[in-house]
Order: structure tokens, then C-alpha cells, then sequence
């Protein structure tokens, strides 16, 4: 009983801020209005979005690029920080956190400072002779921008996770014939399969959902699902019938994917949040 | 049986500035059943980390057949563990853990004549032979049937006997036990304790264990070496151990001691409580103050007038087999085991025969233990491997009621 009680202000929270507005996007995606400024019951809003199936496949890929190369970037990183200890552990940690505290425009923003056209990158090329290279307003600037900004969040997962494995487990390993190789490849690399997990949905979800970097380093050229959704509630485009489905629909990919991973994962153990 | 396989030589250990070992010096022979026997804390694990190669000593050397080894990494020695706390892999079922070893790739070395290598060749175990050796292994620590269920969804018990499988199927010439049993209760530890002596002859491999037990110390082993204290007080058989202790810890430290001040007249007489005791020991300077050993079961009680020392028992325990009586002899109370009932209070005569004494030189433990003044609390420190053991808590509180009763 006493249990309950203490849950009721989380299930309050839930309630207000992610029950209640999930109810309104699924209201507004499944009517339109009419002329006359009533609602009616209807499927046109997905209809409608088969014209929108580049911009969906291109967030994925994009999102999906970015989650593969913060993979690759992140493990490593975490892996040898879980192997170091004292200050160069605690400094490395700073540095990769740092970042987070800075405002998340302004880290973007100054992106767009380094990669313009005579930003700081092309001058530093053209005063040692080089052509200036167009990185800003691609895809390859909008993938960038993702993986800098959500690194963070597939290093830390991975990271705590590997600093949890009990030392005893490697020294077992060790102790049966393994060096340094078997024990990761046996090991550390199976235990630490929860936090790529979780470093995956936390790296994918907001890449795939981004707008603005993709506004300020794509340039609006590849727009992304978030652009998207954000020009039918903001934008010029204004229709928060088609913007609540395009989000519904975003949605319930996206939970289909992390559905099929977590139960890929099951056999490694619980995928553990940070 | 008496070839030396592994040395410890000045081996000292510390971490940070506690001293941890200190000059450590010890042979083990092959296919010897050796016991690191010593109270929490003193050094037995750091011991068998040394051997096992996951800590390096400050200083001292570990040879192995000779070989200076202080530098080979674990995964290259033939040496395996069983963990103190098991360290199962959480994410292997009971069959991956115990094919661990099997799987991992060895190198196979052709010496020459004069040890040199000539050749290297990697050799691998086919998956039908893993799968043979790890199911007759299983079948030995009596877990068939549990190969696919994972460590957390094994008791304790179950747990312990998989490191022991995950370590014996790969046939190591050294075995490294650190409190296997410790999980275990006293009926599974019993047969547990049997089953690897068995294995161990069987196998003919040496095992070095590691226990605060002393009952278990003395059913094992071949050898018994006591620590306390980062030192090692007393190397022996079981027999020795007990029957010849070497100071008052190793006295205490295994079974029950009266411990008690005397003096040794001459070989062959000692003289404690003002009065003089023959006995078989001899060595010591005339007049040299001793300890003086007399094990609870060698005193026999007989009448006032026949006794060599009067005194009178404070407190009566049952304990099945004997009565567990507390005599005080002019203030120093003296544990006796007989079968004979005394009521709490009576005046009682003792006698010990000369085979009943040993005499021990002083040390730096000399009158810290032997004195049963604090009985209760000193029994269930003792025994508190054995807790949940027959009733003991029942017997203390017997003693205190009786306690009362006398006042
Ligand atoms: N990694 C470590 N760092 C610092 N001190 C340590 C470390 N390992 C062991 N010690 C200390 O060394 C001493 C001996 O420890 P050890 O583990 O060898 O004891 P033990 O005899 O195995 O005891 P137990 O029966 O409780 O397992 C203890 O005082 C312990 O605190
Ligand atoms: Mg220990």
C-alpha cells in the first residue's frame, strides 16, 4: 500500500506530460478539419505521407549512419577510460561531459562557424594551398552534427557499464587460459552489450527526430523527419493533422526497432537506462 | 609424492604501508593436499593471489618447478582457481562456464633436450571432446541436468560446484581452492569435503586450499600451514599441528587449549601452580618460563583427595557426545571435555597423565588465549563457521542460567 502512494506523483507526472499529450497527437492524427471548422474522423493524414517516404528513409539512414559511427568512436572511448584510473580517467570524463553543458544551439552553431564556406576549416586549408571543401549543407555536415552532439550519450552507457563488470569475472577469465584478447572478446565485450544498447536508443532517437541540426548544417537541403513535423506545427506548411501523424508514425518505428533489439539483446541482459 | 612443485621464498606483500606478508617462505610438493589455515584477514587469499599470479609480491620469488615465475601472467601458468566468491560468468550458461577453459586456444611447446624451444603450435580441443570432458566433470560435482541454466538461477551450493568443474576440467598440475565450501551448509560441506579429497587423489594433482576452519583444515590435508598475522606460525601435518603446537595461537587456533604459565623445573618437569607436573617434553634451560598445552579431553576429574589440583566448576554445558565444564583454578578457568557429569559448584580434584602436557616457548602471543574466563563469548567466535550448527545458542544460554544458579 505504503508503495503505492509513494509512485503517485511519478504516475501524476506521467499522466499530464506524456499520457495527455500522446492522446492529443493521436486526436489531431486521426482527424482532419473541414471547411466549415469542424473536425471529421479520418485516415487522409497517413494516406498523405507516402509522399513524405524519402524524408523518412533519409532521417533513418542519417540517424542510423550517425548511431553506427558513434558506435564505432564511443566503445572504444569508453572501453580504454574504463581501463585508466585516477586523474586521467576523471579528465577524460570532463571532457567528453563539457560539451553537454554547453546550450545545444550554441554547440551547433558554432559548427556552423567551423564548416561554412569561409568558415574556419576553409581558411585553414586555403592559407596552406588547399581548395575549400563544401562540408556545410550535406548530409555528411547533418551526420557530423549528429554524432558530436549525441556521443556523450552512447559513451556514458557503455562506459558505466564496463566499470561495473566485477573484476574477479576477468581475473576467472584470466585464470582459465585467457589473455588480454579472449577476456574482451568473451567477457567484457558480452557484458557490455546492455550499455551499447541503451547508447544506441539514446544516440538514435534524437538523431532521428533532429530539426535543428539539420536546419543549420544541412542547410534545409536534406530535410529530416523533424523538419518535417516542425514545419506542419510551426512552419509555412501549417497542419498539426499531418505533423501529429508523421510523429505517430516516427513513433511507432521507432519502437518497433527498439522492440526487435531489446529482444536480440535479451540473452546479454537487461538493456540498462543510465 | 615429495618432488617440491611450487617455492615461496621472502615473499613479502603490502598494500599501501600495511604489511600483509612478511617474509613468506614455503615449498609445496606435488600432489600434496595443502591448507593455508589462518583467522579472516591474514593473508591466505593474498597468499594464493600470489601463486595464482594476479598480485605480484613486493619483493621474494614464486618458482615453479624451479622456474622463476613472479613474471608469467596468470592465463599462461597450469594453475587454476576457485574463487572465493565463485566469479562465474554471469552470461554463460553452466556448460559455456565450465568449457571456458577448453576453448581457449593453447599453445603447445616442443622443447629440446636442453629445454629449449623449438617449436609452437596452436592446439585446439574438438567441439565433441569439450563437450565429452565438460558432461563427465558436471557428473562429477553431481550437477547433470543443469547445463543450460544460468549462474544466477543457481543456489550457492550449485554455484560453488561449477567453479569447481570450470576449474578441475582442465586438468591444471595446481589447484587453488579459496574457501570452496564456505557457502555451503555442514551436510553438503561434509560430502563436499570428502568428494574433492577424492578428486584430488584421483586426479593426482596438487591442491592448495584455503579455509578458516580448522575441522576441515585437519580432515583434508596432507599439510596444514597456520598463519596469523601475514606470518606463518606452524608448517605440519595435521598430527603435529594439533599435537605439537608451536605457540599458544596455533595452540587456540586449532581445537580446544588450557594455556597456562609454568615453568620447565628440568626436561621432563614443569611446574605451574606452585606445583610440579611430570611430562614427556624436554629442551628447554632450567628454569625457562613455558607455556603449558593441556587439551580439554586429556584431564581426567577424579576426587577431591586424589586430585593433582583442586578447583571448582562455574558452569556445565551439554554438548552430546561430552559435557563441555568450565573449572576455575585459582582464578584461571580451564575447559574440560568428559563424560562424566559435575554439577556447577562442586569441588573437583584433576589429573593429567605426563602425555597430557606440551610445553611450548614463550611467544608473542603467550597470555593472550588458553583462558576459558569469557567462555561463551570465546566459543561462539570460535565456531562462528558452525553457527547454524547444533544449538549452540541454545548451550550459551544454558551456561548463563547456570551461571545465575551458582551466584
Ligand atoms: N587489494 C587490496 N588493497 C588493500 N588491502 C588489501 C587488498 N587485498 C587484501 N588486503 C588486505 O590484506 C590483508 C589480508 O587479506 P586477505 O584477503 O589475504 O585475507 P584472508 O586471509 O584471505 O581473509 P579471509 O579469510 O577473510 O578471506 C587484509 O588486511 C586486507 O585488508
Ligand atoms: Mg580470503
Amino acid at each position: 500500500m505504503r508503495n503505492k502512494w509513494i509512485a503517485a506523483p511519478y504516475v501524476g507526472w506521467m499522466a499530464v506530460f506524456v499520457v495527455a499529450p500522446l492522446i492529443v497527437v493521436l486526436v489531431y492524427a486521426l482527424t482532419r478539419e473541414a471547411p466549415d471548422g469542424s473536425w471529421y474522423l479520418t485516415a487522409e493524414n497517413f494516406a498523405g505521407m507516402a509522399g513524405y517516404a524519402a524524408v523518412f528513409a533519409r532521417s533513418f539512414l542519417l540517424a542510423g549512419i550517425a548511431t553506427v559511427v558513434c558506435i564505432l568512436l564511443g566503445y572504444p572511448m569508453a572501453y580504454f577510460l574504463s581501463r585508466e584510473r585516477g586523474r586521467l580517467r576523471s579528465m577524460a570524463t570532463m571532457l567528453i561531459m563539457l560539451p553537454m553543458w554547453m546550450n545545444f544551439l550554441l554547440r551547433t552553431y558554432s559548427w556552423v562557424f567551423l564548416l561554412e564556406r569561409n568558415g574556419f576549416f576553409n581558411t585553414l586549408l586555403s592559407s596552406i594551398g588547399l581548395p575549400k571543401l563544401d562540408i556545410i549543407n550535406t548530409s555528411g555536415a547533418v551526420v557530423l552534427g549528429m554524432v558530436y552532439n549525441f556521443l556523450p550519450f552512447m559513451v556514458l552507457p557503455i562506459f558505466s557499464v564496463i566499470t561495473k563488470i566485477d573484476n574477479r569475472v576477468i581475473e576467472a577469465a584470466q585464470d582459465l587460459g585467457a589473455g588480454s584478447f579472449q577476456v574482451f572478446r568473451r567477457v567484457i565485450f558480452p557484458l557490455s552489450l546492455p550499455g551499447v544498447l541503451s547508447g544506441v536508443t539514446m544516440v538514435f532517437i534524437p538523431s532521428v527526430s533532429t530539426f535543428v541540426i539539420s536546419r543549420l548544417l544541412g542547410g534545409g537541403k536534406s530535410l529530416l523527419l523533424g523538419d518535417l513535423i516542425e514545419m506542419q506545427f510551426l512552419g509555412a506548411a501549417y497542419n498539426p493533422h499531418l505533423g501529429s501523424a508523421i510523429s505517430l508514425v516516427m513513433m511507432v518505428i521507432v519502437l518497433v526497432c527498439m522492440g526487435i533489439m531489446n529482444r536480440f539483446g535479451e540473452g546479454e541482459g537487461e538493456a540498462v537506462l543510465l | 609424492m615429495s618432488k617440491e612443485l611450487i617455492r615461496l621464498r621472502n615473499i613479502r606483500m603490502a598494500f599501501d604501508d600495511e604489511v600483509v606478508l612478511n617474509d613468506l617462505n614455503l615449498y609445496i610438493n606435488d600432489k600434496e593436499f595443502l591448507t593455508l589455515l589462518g583467522p579472516s584477514g591474514c593473508g591466505k587469499t593474498t597468499t594464493l593471489r600470489i601463486i595464482g599470479g594476479f598480485t605480484t609480491p613486493v619483493s621474494g620469488d614464486v618458482l615453479f618447478n624451479g622456474v622463476r615465475i613472479n613474471d608469467v601472467p596468470p592465463y599462461r601458468r597450469q594453475i587454476n582457481t576457485v574463487f572465493q566468491k565463485y566469479a562465474l560468468f554471469p552470461h554463460m550458461n553452466v556448460f559455456e562456464n565450465v568449457a571456458f577453459g577448453l576453448r581457449m586456444p593453447k599453445v603447445e611447446e616442443q622443447l629440446d633436450e636442453n629445454g629449449k624451444v623449438v617449436s609452437r603450435r596452436k592446439v585446439k580441443i574438438s567441439e565433441a571432446e569439450i563437450r565429452t570432458r565438460v558432461m563427465e566433470m558436471l557428473e562429477t560435482v553431481s550437477l547433470k541436468g543443469f547445463e543450460t541454466r544460468k549462474p544466477d538461477a543457481l543456489s550457492g551450493g550449485q554455484q560453488q560446484r561449477v567453479a569447481i568443474a570450470r576449474a578441475l576440467v582442465n586438468r591444471p598440475k595446481v589447484l587453488l581452492l579459496d574457501e570452496p565450501l564456505g557457502a555451503l551448509d555442514l551436510k553438503l560441506r561434509k560430502d563436499m569435503q570428502l568428494e574433492l579429497k577424492k578428486i584430488q587423489q584421483q586426479v593426482g594433482i596438487t591442491f592448495i586450499y584455503v579455509t578458516h576452519d580448522q575441522e576441515e583444515a585437519l580432515t583434508m590435508s596432507d599439510t596444514i600451514v597456520v598463519m596469523d598475522k601475514g606470518c606463518i606460525q606452524q608448517i605440519g601435518t595435521p598430527e603435529d599441528i594439533y599435537n605439537e603446537p608451536k605457540n599458544a595461537f596455533v595452540a587456540d587456533f586449532i581445537g580446544e587449549s588450557n594455556i597456562i604459565d609454568g615453568v620447565m623445573v628440568r626436561d621432563k618437569l614443569v611446574k605451574m601452580y606452585g606445583r610440579e607436573f611430570p611430562c614427556l617434553d624436554g629442551g628447554f634451560a632450567e628454569n625457562e618460563p613455558v607455556d603449558v598445552v593441556i587439551r580439554p579431553e586429556d584431564i581426567d576429574i577424579v576426587p577431591v583427595d586424589q586430585g593433582q589440583l583442586v578447583g571448582t566448576v562455574t558452569s556445565v554445558t551439554f554438548k552430546g557426545m561430552q559435557y563441555d565444564i568450565i573449572v576455575d583454578f585459582r582464578g584461571f578457568k580451564w575447559l574440560i571435555q568428559t563424560t562424566d557429569h559435575s554439577p556447577v559448584g562442586a569441588r573437583i580434584g584433576v589429573k593429567i597423565d605426563p602425555d597430557g602436557f606440551h610445553i611450548m616457548k614463550k611467544s608473542q602471543y603467550s597470555g593472550m588465549f588458553g583462558d576459558y574466563s569469557s567462555y561463551s563469548d570465546e566459543y561462539d567466535e570460535l565456531s562462528d563457521a558452525e553457527a547454524l550448527d547444533d544449538g549452540e545458542d541454545e548451550g550459551a544460554e544454558e551456561e548463563r542460567r547456570e551461571e545465575g544458579y551458582a551466584e
